[in-house]
């Protein structure tokens, strides 16, 4: 299943339930009503989604810093360097988002410990094992409402031979 | 965090069931009722540690293939007020303060965006470059080159004593 052939239902359902999901006892069951189909429905459309890889999970997103303490950190490492560099850094348990990005600065990773001097002890052994300096960017302010994300389908929607102009996901 | 709190979370990390009844399968799991994970997980959501509830979409799969961290040098005593109209953008998904490490670093405030193209991703960060106007002193868009690691955070069901090594 491609982006391409999503349903409007399928569309509804990856934009308008990002927060406020129902905490009742037949949460499905409420977004059935909103979608006008019916419970199994909404459950077998979740699970295609879900294999199709195009929803993540359903469920809750935590805040940072409530449950263990994380940073956002990053390392500046030539390129003939970087694979050897990523392998050190993605064999850290506590790493659970790892970016190369185009920039001197080039490696960008989140690293969640127990506690902030568990975490400074895991980014003095990586800067030892890889022989390069991590910078360690911790939040300080958070300045955005977590509503989860546009996916930017306009309204009305248009019939489904015309449902997604083929551009729209190149 | 008490001991069902911090069950629940880890119950429920890799998602709700699928199934008609899922708070009370997770109730089940931990031995509590759907009554009490509903409760304990609203008061998550009015305290704050769960930011919401909901589908979680794959943006990437989605189409959203350019993802720029845009990085913004800004006066600190003006980065509350900045900040904030930054974060209120509907195509931010994350806006932060942060450390800068001089020289190396002079950016202290980051913002996340996300496009189905660069050109999408250069024009919105246009937007906050006129937003925040004289105020900016630097600023660098980091577009991403390749996901090296993806994983959700991850609670372990009971405590674990520190690791060993890396």
């Amino acid at each position: 299943m491609k982006s391409n052939e999503l349903s409007l239902h399928d569309r509804r359902l990856l934009n308008e339930f990002q927060h406020n999901f129902p905490l009742s006892s037949r949460p499905y069951a409420e977004l059935a009503e909103r979608l006008e189909i019916s419970e199994s429905e909404v459950i077998t459309q979740i699970e295609r989604l879900q294999s199709a890889g195009l929803i993540s999970r359903v469920g809750a997103v935590i805040q940072p810093h409530t449950i263990g303490y994380s940073t956002l950190a990053a390392m500046a490492v030539p390129q003939p360097e970087v694979e050897s560099v990523v392998e050190i850094i993605n064999q850290i348990p506590q790493v659970n988002h790892n970016y190369e990005r185009e920039n001197e600065m080039n490696l960008w990773f989140v690293v969640t410990a127990e506690d902030e001097q568990h975490l400074d002890q895991i980014l003095a052994q990586l800067e030892q094992e890889s022989r390069y300096s991590v910078y360690s960017f911790p939040m300080e302010r958070d300045f955005h409402i977590d509503l989860g994300f546009n996916l930017d389908w306009k309204h009305p929607y248009t019939p489904p031979s015309k449902l997604v102009h083929p551009a729209a996901f190149s | 965090m008490d001991e069902i709190n911090r069950k629940i979370i880890a119950a429920t990390q890799n998602g709700l069931p699928l199934t008609p009844h899922p708070y009370s399968e997770v109730g089940n799991q931990i031995g509590v009722t759907a009554e009490v994970v509903m409760d304990r997980m609203q008061e998550m959501l009015d305290n704050g540690i769960i930011r919401r509830i909901g589908i979680i979409p794959n943006h990437y799969k989605l189409g959203f293939k350019s993802n720029g961290m845009t990085v913004w040098d800004v006066p600190d005593d003006q980065i509350d007020q900045l900040g904030e109209a930054v974060g209120q953008l509907e195509f931010v998904s994350h806006c932060y303060q942060r450390p800068r490490h001089l020289p190396d670093w002079p950016y202290n405030l980051f913002a996340m965006v996300h496009g189905k193209t660069r050109n999408e991703v250069f024009t919105k960060t246009e937007e906050i470059r006129t937003l925040l106007g004289d105020a900016v002193q630097a600023y660098e868009i980091l577009f991403s080159k390749q996901i090296l690691k993806k994983s959700g955070f991850r609670l372990q069901q009971t405590p674990q004593p520190p690791k060993e090594g890396l």
